[in-house]
């Protein structure tokens, strides 16, 4: 996969995996499909278990990434690691408040306090 | 004040065209300067209620198609996506809140479309969906 065509840029902090999404809109199928695999690829092909998801550049999703969402931090659980969500815009967090995600999955405000939770 | 506007579009059932049309629905609410909280709620809603029509609806049916009519003035915007599918009863459409759906990846379009948009009907047996926002609205209201 060519650097252009990643939906992810991968950090190491600490032992602690930070995937920053760089989509700015997460809405077309193609793209949240690919975005699916490139994340479900962090536990399932590389075995990491501690990973930050960084939203900072997300300005847009849909219902289906939130479902892609919702599947990642189920295989993070079952491979008994730990997915935290942060720095998401105020828009994009009202849509998690509305679909009660914020009560599944853990959100922090940014990247300093999402370490802290590992 | 601006001219309202009427477009009318009928495509296959593809998410790529449901993506282009929605990119044409956005661009007249920012020729008619609605806000970026007016503009996040109709797409997002947009989004979802095309792949609705499309996926769900038409089921990706290459003989299907799906038509949105747009009305747009300085007021509201208001959509509405009509699919060539079986329809279905959005009553039957659980609360993806609750307790056994939370985790569940699917069935959360309905909810955030009724949460941003002004109105969200749906007619004809579940195949035609009204989307309307009116300018500035206080949409979506967050329980804290």
């Amino acid at each position: 996969m060519s650097k252009s065509d990643r939906r992810l840029d991968i950090e190491e902090i600490n032992g602690v995996t930070i995937a920053r999404l760089l989509e700015k809109k997460i809405l077309d199928e193609a793209n949240i499909e690919a975005l699916g695999l490139e994340l479900f690829a962090l536990v399932d092909k590389d075995g990491r278990k501690k990973i930050i998801l960084d939203f900072t550049l997300v300005e847009y999703l849909s219902s289906a990434a939130l479902g892609k969402l919702i599947t990642m931090h189920k295989k993070v659980t079952v491979a008994k690691g730990k997915l935290v969500l942060c720095s998401i815009q105020k828009d994009i967090l009202d849509v998690f408040k509305i679909t009660q995600l914020n009560k599944v999955l853990t959100l922090c405000t940014d990247l300093d306090e999402a370490l802290t939770k590992f | 004040m601006k001219t309202p506007v009427h477009f009318e579009a009928t495509i296959p059932s593809s998410t790529t065209e449901g993506l282009a049309v929605q990119e044409q629905l956005v661009s007249l609410m920012e020729q008619f300067e609605y806000s970026m909280r007016d503009v996040f709620a109709m797409r997002l809603s947009l989004e979802e209620g095309l792949t609705n029509a499309i996926r769900h609806g038409n089921k990706l049916s290459p003989d299907k198609v799906v038509t949105v009519t747009c009305d747009i003035d300085d007021a509201r915007m208001r959509v509405v996506v009509v699919d060539q599918g079986d329809g279905f009863d959005p009553e039957d459409v659980p609360d993806p809140t609750l307790e056994e759906f939370i985790e569940r990846p699917c069935g959360r379009g309905l909810m955030l479309m009724r949460a941003y948009l002004t109105a969200c009907e749906y007619s004809d047996g579940g195949r035609c969906l009204t989307m309307e926002r009116e300018r500035n609205s206080p949409l979506p209201i967050l329980e804290d």
